[in-house]
């Protein structure tokens, strides 16, 4: 109960929107709560587990057969990559001691000064840092979505260091480390803007330079397994609970009620995504629901922390048919190959989501966050200007990134012939099943 | 004389046709899987908006040879046995054969089959 009163007061008098953002201020007084360490400890392994085997599941499943081990092994060395980068210098720049609201001063390289001892809140230091990385890990591996089948894996190894350096670090920082978004009141409960506004943005990026692949719109290009893809969308639901319910940082009612319109929304969203697809191609496919229960998940993360459970609902019914007409329409409309649709999924609905927090969030729920509904108009002007500063930063950035890639490696793209042959053969020389 | 039967069937056909064949005396065949498309067309599968008609279509060839006294009863049989009445049920194709061995004796034609 004391702990819930402290708490509510800390966000009473900052006025600071998100929960991440405020921790190290009262760092000094808090001391270690064993309860909220172990559920943080889980939560950090539960989202680990999103990336190389949820997402690189989900993607292999819906990339073709000859490319399904090449969309592991980019899976695989982002997370790899992307740890190795946080911890020498990703988490000074993100969590480091503020520079202008910009970026986080480079104090904690190579976590220097963090000891076990140290605490962040309720929970040690290191384990704080532990969690923010795999969000760091995650978001870099969503934006391979928008570019399996052609990029070049040197290329990608490269682009994965620039990126989760130059574009992930800074927004983090803008939201989480009490950078300007957060100043600002930008309500972002576990990543609707860090993780996927970011990453569908600058999949959508990529896509556009690297261009389509060979055969697109003309070849028939069949998912190498749907099983694998649902066996994938499984385990980042899973993994989720971690990813939204871990964002509040404690392990209290608040972090079960994020639990609680994490589920909701994903359930809403693949029966809204699954009857939309059924009544319009006649066919209610195993891929739409997997994908419907993505794009919940996604909708709802910004809004984990701050919405109830009703709201929670209409966020999902609201994704799951956003996400459908976003790869069914849209994608075809624009002409754009956003192969696994990083774009359509991520980037669409995490907008939607970043939006409905400023719509739908409750006071009654988190005292951190009032949105439209409840008497708070200014919430979404709030939200639309976080949403626009995240794409237009990392669409400009992520470019600029591409460019510096593409020098460094002599081009983005695989030969030709390798791309007709597959990367899997290719460029590592092996092939996903052997099946006679 | 000998003719050669080769019966392209739905696959989930086999062992009726199999058995029908059997129980008029014949006593081997070969079967393969094959793809291919007749009049049943492909069909169409929808992946996220992405639409792709798969254009060959599962099948099962069967050949025979046999003496052409039987030729009317095997093809009867094999029409009979792998029919369902709905399109895709397959074709039946007649030729003749010029000559049978059978390696491990060296007996010819019709003695050979």
């Amino acid at each position: 109960m004391i702990k819930r009163w402290w708490v509510g007061c800390l966000f009473g008098m900052t006025g600071i929107g998100c929960m991440l953002a405020a921790p190290s201020a009262w760092a000094a007084d808090a001391a270690l709560n064993s309860g909220d360490t172990a559920w943080m400890i889980v939560s950090t392994a539960l989202v680990m587990m999103m990336t190389p085997a949820g997402l690189a599941l989900f993607y292999g499943g819906m990339s073709r057969y000859k490319n399904l081990l090449n969309t592991l092994a980019m899976t695989f060395v982002a997370y790899c990559l992307a740890s190795v980068v946080w911890v020498m210098w990703g988490y000074s720049l993100a969590f480091g001691p503020d520079k202008g609201g910009i970026i986080g001063g480079l104090d904690f390289f190579f976590f220097a000064g963090i000891t076990p001892a140290s605490l962040e809140g309720t929970i040690p230091t290191n384990v704080f840092a532990l969690f923010q990385m795999t969000f760091a890990c995650i978001t870099v591996a969503l934006v391979l979505g928008s570019i399996v089948d052609r990029m070049k894996f040197s290329a990608w190894v490269i682009f994965t260091v620039l990126w989760v350096t130059f574009v992930y670090c800074p927004i983090a920082h803008w939201v989480w480390g009490k950078g300007w978004m957060a100043s600002m009141g930008a309500l972002d409960f576990a990543g609707g803007t860090v993780v996927h506004i970011n990453a569908g943005v600058a999949g959508l990026v990529l896509a556009l330079v690297l261009g389509k692949r060979i055969g697109f719109g003309k070849e028939a290009m069949f998912p190498s397994s749907i099983a694998l893809t649902a066996l994938g969308a499984a385990l980042l639901w899973f993994g989720w609970f971690g990813f939204n319910a871990g964002s509040a940082l404690v392990a209290d009612g608040l972090a079960g009620s994020a639990f609680l319109v994490t589920n909701t929304s994903a359930a809403a969203a693949a029966l809204a995504w699954m009857f939309t697809e059924w009544r319009i191609n006649k066919k209610p496919t195993v891929l739409g629901i997997a994908s419907g229960v993505v794009a919940g998940l996604v909708a709802i993360t910004p809004a984990a922390g701050f919405v109830g459970l009703g709201s929670s609902i209409l966020i999902g019914i609201a994704a799951g048919v956003l996400g459908f007409f976003s790869v069914a329409r849209l994608k075809l409309k624009l002409g754009y190959d956003d192969s696994l649709d990083a774009f359509g999924v991520h980037g669409m609905c995490g907008t939607l989501g970043a939006l409905a927090t400023g719509l739908f969030a409750d006071p009654a729920v988190n005292a951190a966050g009032t949105g439209l509904f409840f008497g708070n108009p200014m919430q979404i002007v709030i939200q639309l200007v976080s949403i626009l500063a995240t794409a237009v930063f990392t669409a400009v950035a992520t470019l600029v990134l591409i460019y510096l890639t593409k020098a460094l490696t002599g081009g983005l793209r695989v030969e030709e012939e390798n791309e007709r042959i597959g990367l899997d053969s290719a460029v590592h020389g092996e092939r996903a099943f052997e099946i006679e | 004389m000998m003719k050669k039967v080769e019966a392209i069937i739905k696959p989930f056909k086999l062992d009726d046709v199999k058995e029908a064949l059997n129980a008029i005396g014949i006593q081997g065949m070969t079967v393969s899987e094959v793809k291919g498309y007749g009049r049943q067309k492909g069909h169409k599968e929808v992946y996220r908006g992405a639409e792709y008609v798969v254009d060959f279509i599962p099948k099962i060839k069967i050949e025979i040879v046999v003496a052409e006294n039987l030729l009317d009863q095997v093809v009867a049989k094999i029409r009979e046995a792998a029919y369902t009445g709905k399109i895709g049920d397959g074709k039946i194709f007649v030729t003749p054969v010029e000559q049978a061995v059978r390696l491990r004796t060296g007996e010819t034609g019709t003695d050979a089959i």
